[in-house]
Parts: C-alpha cells; sequence; structure tokens
C-alpha cells in the first residue's frame, strides 16, 4: 500500500514543479476542502453581485450604458456558470454548492452586501470592485488547480473591460454637472473602503492564507494584492479628479508606495456575520429566484425525460 | 401625412417595440428560473435593445431635427410612445415572460424578414442583421412553449393562463393605419396579411406541440400605434427615463 505521506510528497512536489493539479489526480483532502470553499464562495459572488449592478438596468441613463451594464451583468452569471463546474470536477454537485449559498451556509464576497444607491454606484463597483476582484483572479489564473485557473483565465479577459466601463463611468460624471461630481465623489467615499476589505483580513490575521501559499492556491499575501491595487487606484482617481476618502493617504518615497489609513475590520466582521446593509435581501432574493423556479426547472426536466422515453419507444 | 413623416413613425415603432421588450426582459436579471436562463434572457435583451437602437438612430436621422436616439428614447413621454401594446405587459411569472416573447417573436420574425426586402435600404440593412437573432429568439421561446405545455401538469396550466391572459394584445400587432399604407405602396413596409399567416402558421404548430389551446379571437386591445396605452408603460418609462429628465442635459 502507498501511504498518504508519498502521495502527499508526490503532490507536493508537482506543484512545486509548477505543474497543474487535475480533478483525477490524487490531493489532499484538505486542499479538496478548501478549493470546494474557495471557489464556491467566488461562484457565489459572481451571482450575488448580478444583483447590485442589475438593480441599476432598467434606469441606465442612455441606451449605450443600458447595453454595456445588461452586457456586464450577462458576464458575470457566465462567470458563476463556470465556477459551478469548476467546483463540480471537485465532486461537489451545482444543486449541493447552490443550496449552501441560498440557506447561508457559504459565504460569498460581503462588497455586494452594500447598495447601488446612485447611477455612480454603478461607475464605482465597476471601477473598484471588479478592479479589485482582478487583482485576485490574475493572480488565480496561475493556481495549482487546472480547471480553476483555466476558468479565471476566460474571466479576466472579461474583467478588465468590466473595470474600465466602470471607471469611465467614474470619468464622465467627475467632469459633468456639478450634480454629477457630487454623485460620483459620493460613491468614491462609499464603496472606497470596502473594496480594500474584498482583499481579506491582513496577512497577520489571514486564517487560511499560509496553507494557501504553500498549495500555490494563493500565490500573492492579501495585503501585496491591496498594496498594488491602491498604488494603481490612486493615480486613477488623480487623472478623473476624484479624491479617496483616507487622510492618511500619502506616498511613501521609502517603499515606492503609498501609506494607507486603518481599516476598519469591527465593519468588515459586521458584514460577513450578516449585518452589513443588504445582507438579508440579497439572500431573500436567491431564494426567491430559486423557489420561484422551482416548477420551471421541473417542466424542463419532466420534458425533456418524456422526450427520451419517446426516443426509446421509437 | 407625407411619406417621410410615415417613415419616422415606422421606424419609431420598431424601435420602441424593441426597446420596451428589451427593457421588460431586463428586470429579470439577476432573478431568473436558473443561470442559464439569466444569461438567454440578457441575450435576449441586449439584441433587442441593439435592434432599437438602430432604428431609433435612423429615426433621429430621418427627423432632422438634431435629436439623438437617446432624446428619443429618453424624452418622449407616454403618448407619444408607439411600441405595441404587448411588449409593455408586465413579466409575471416565468410562463408570462415566455408567451409574451413567443407571440412578439412568431410576428416579428416574419416582419423582419419581409423588411430585408425593404426598397429603403437602411431598413433591409438593419432587417437583415436583426433576422438571424430573432430566429433565434423564436426557437428558443417556442421550445420553452412546448417543454411548458407538455412539461408538467403546473407548467401546462401556467403556459395556458399566459396565453389566454396575453392573447388579447396579440391583435395590436397587425394593426394598419396611414404610416402603413404610405409605406406599402412605396415598397418600403410589407403588406400584414403574409405576416399574419406566417404567424397563425408557427402559433398552430407550436401550440399543437405544447399541447395548449389557441385561444379564441375575442375582444382584441389595440391602440399601441397610436400611443394608447395600458398603465404598465407610465411606470416603465418613469423608471427607464428618471436619470435624463432629472438632469437635463447631462452626458452619461
Ligand atoms: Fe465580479
Ligand atoms: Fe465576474
Ligand atoms: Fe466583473
Amino acid at each position: 500500500m502507498t501511504d498518504v505521506k508519498t502521495l502527499e510528497d508526490v503532490f507536493q512536489a508537482k506543484v512545486d514543479a509548477e505543474q497543474k493539479i487535475e480533478p483525477k489526480d490524487w490531493m489532499p483532502d484538505a486542499y479538496r476542502k478548501n478549493l470546494v470553499r474557495q471557489i464556491s464562495q467566488h461562484a457565489h459572488s459572481e451571482v450575488v453581485g448580478m444583483l447590485p449592478e442589475g438593480n441599476w438596468i432598467g434606469r441606465a441613463p442612455s441606451l449605450r450604458r443600458k447595453a454595456i451594464l445588461l452586457a456586464k451583468v450577462q458576464d458575470e452569471a457566465g462567470h458563476g456558470l463556470y465556477l459551478y463546474s469548476a467546483v463540480e470536477t471537485l465532486g461537489t454537485s451545482r444543486e449541493k454548492t447552490n443550496d449552501d449559498l441560498n440557506s447561508g451556509k457559504a459565504k460569498y464576497s460581503s462588497i455586494f452586501n452594500y447598495p447601488t444607491l446612485t447611477w455612480a454606484d454603478i461607475g464605482a463597483v465597476g471601477w473598484l470592485v471588479d478592479g479589485a476582484a482582478i487583482m485576485n483572479q490574475v493572480m488565480l489564473c496561475r493556481t495549482s488547480y487546472g480547471p480553476y485557473a483555466r476558468a479565471m483565465v476566460r474571466i479576466c479577459k472579461e474583467e478588465s473591460f468590466h473595470q474600465r466601463q466602470g471607471y469611465e463611468i467614474m470619468g464622465v460624471l467627475a467632469k459633468g454637472t456639478p450634480e454629477q461630481r457630487e454623485m460620483a465623489q459620493d460613491a468614491l467615499n462609499r464603496w472606497w473602503w470596502p473594496s480594500l476589505m474584498m482583499f481579506g483580513p491582513s496577512d497577520a490575521d489571514s486564517p487560511h492564507s499560509a496553507q494557501s501559499m504553500k498549495w500555490k492556491i494563493k500565490r500573492q499575501s492579501n495585503d501585496e494584492l491591496r498594496q498594488i491595487f491602491i498604488d494603481r487606484t490612486v493615480q486613477q482617481a488623480e487623472v478623473i479628479g476624484l479624491t479617496i476618502p483616507d487622510p492618511e493617504l500619502k506616498w511613501n518615497e521609502e517603499t515606492k508606495h503609498y501609506d494607507w489609513g486603518e481599516i476598519d475590520w469591527t465593519e468588515f466582521n459586521n458584514v460577513i456575520a450578516g449585518n452589513g446593509p443588504c445582507n438579508r435581501e440579497r439572500l431573500a432574493a436567491r431564494n426567491k429566484a430559486h423557489s420561484e423556479g422551482a416548477w420551471v426547472r421541473d417542466a424542463a426536466m419532466a420534458y425533456a425525460a418524456k422526450k427520451a422515453k419517446k426516443k426509446q419507444a421509437a | 401625412m407625407d411619406q417621410h413623416q410615415a417613415l419616422l413613425t415606422y421606424c419609431l415603432r420598431r424601435g420602441d417595440d424593441n426597446l420596451i421588450l428589451s427593457h421588460r426582459l431586463g428586470e429579470w436579471c439577476g432573478h431568473g428560473p436558473q443561470l442559464e436562463e439569466d444569461i438567454a434572457l440578457t441575450n435576449r435583451a441586449l439584441d433587442l435593445i441593439g435592434q432599437a437602437r438602430n432604428y431609433l438612430q435612423y429615426a433621429a436621422e430621418v427627423e432632422g431635427k438634431g435629436r439623438t436616439e437617446d432624446d428619443l428614447a429618453f424624452l418622449r413621454s407616454e403618448r407619444q410612445f408607439v411600441n405595441t401594446m404587448l411588449v409593455e405587459q408586465l413579466n409575471g411569472d416565468y410562463a408570462h415572460t415566455i408567451c409574451r416573447s413567443f407571440l412578439y417573436d412568431a410576428w416579428h420574425l416574419p416582419l423582419q424578414q419581409a423588411l430585408t426586402k425593404s426598397a429603403d435600404e437602411r431598413i433591409a440593412a438593419i432587417a437583415g442583421k436583426a433576422v438571424k437573432e430573432v430566429s433565434y429568439h423564436l426557437r428558443t421561446s417556442s421550445e420553452w412553449m412546448i417543454r411548458f405545455g407538455d412539461g408538467t401538469e403546473e407548467s401546462h396550466v401556467r403556459a395556458q393562463t399566459a396565453l389566454d391572459a396575453l392573447w388579447t394584445f396579440t391583435g395590436d400587432l397587425f394593426v394598419q393605419d396611414d404610416v402603413d399604407a404610405i409605406l406599402v405602396k412605396a415598397g418600403v413596409v410589407p403588406d400584414m396579411a403574409p405576416i399574419r399567416s406566417a404567424f397563425d402558421k408557427t402559433v398552430e404548430t407550436v401550440l399543437a406541440e405544447a399541447t395548449l389551446e389557441r385561444p379564441v379571437d375575442g375582444h382584441m386591445a389595440t391602440g399601441g400605434r397610436q400611443g394608447k396605452h395600458s398603465e404598465h408603460l407610465g411606470y416603465l418609462l418613469a423608471e427607464m427615463q428618471y436619470l435624463q429628465r432629472a438632469h437635463p442635459g447631462a452626458q452619461w
């Protein structure tokens, strides 16, 4: 009998050699579990993320913006599908994954528990939320699990379009009427800190990080990614003349990076615990869609079964 | 009315049909019965908004008063919208949404096919591009009608209920007035009679396979082409137009 230690050594050697782990390969149970948790969380985030953005499709202020927003939200649904398929390659069915979301057992990115109050929020979400997500997703294109890495390559192409269209909305508002400008600054004020929180706790307090790095699921730490995001976004805000709502933000000549103020982790934990502005609405909307859609899915299945039977009889 | 005026009105009618239906379909986004349907519905909504923009851009050019597609979409009021009444009806359950699209598609496809032969080159080009999209719309909405009709008892009842409720709005699809008369004569738009036969044939075939019953032609609700709508349209426009109305002259 081959002992687990040896299998695990072989597995780790493969990871270290930058070879992809494929669904049929042996993998440690904890690796599989960790991936199922992370990929399904990611899938749920794509799907729940459709809600705050879908919220403005009906009120998009021009036909062009309406079409772009429709296309973006459609992309997110597609991302959800790729990722649910990646979870299935690990032996967890889409039904089970979806049930865990609807029951509140599974998490999704906390950022989507914030409301989109004005049109500028659609700009801020694209610019900051998709912008922060890209940092993570670009890294995940090199993640050790093959199906996840490949899903990410497809997703990243679309995400950069999402980020650009959001930034473009903000740019147009920032040079628009005084009301539009105010709308843009207000959206930045509200979305800035939650976007920084998207990278997760500081490395010192991040429970899953070390092991994920060893397995090369994660390849850069939360704080590293957050720094890259801040450096890039501060400059983008300057270009369109908006102010990052952090009085402590300043360029550090020594490190060649921006220093920034303290993130309010109490708020972060509170939103994760279910007490964000829209946690209940988001979950209720997903549950409603699922239960009201039950008869539709049943009908499709019943019809397919009837057809298969007829074909067999013929 | 002269031909120029008729052409403008015709483009607005086509643009409004597609815009209003696209808006309704967009309301499902994130709330569909499964993720695949969210994608399918937004796909449809995207095709329709694309077609709407083509017609409204052309309308703006024909009008020649410097208005844009957005002025036409966001700054006309209830009585100036000339979409058919079917498309403004509420989404209801998924059977209503599918049935509304099916009835629309069954009319829309033969119409766009005929318009590819329009004497107006621009309309022929718009229709040429739309035909491929609309064929796909009709195929998928027909498939769902059949799945519902011949699926479970519940889906059958829901589909028949939707069909019965929406049938009254199919009359408005075939209304013809001066606008059509002038443009038919000029070879710009087709006569409605063959479109009607194609519609009837599609409905007959699909309903037969779906084991659904075609409702009897009772009272038909009409008026959309004259800007006389159901009460639903006002709310739709209030939502759709709010930002443009609240910030006159702003760029987005
Ligand atoms: Fe996203
Ligand atoms: Fe995405
Ligand atoms: Fe995105």
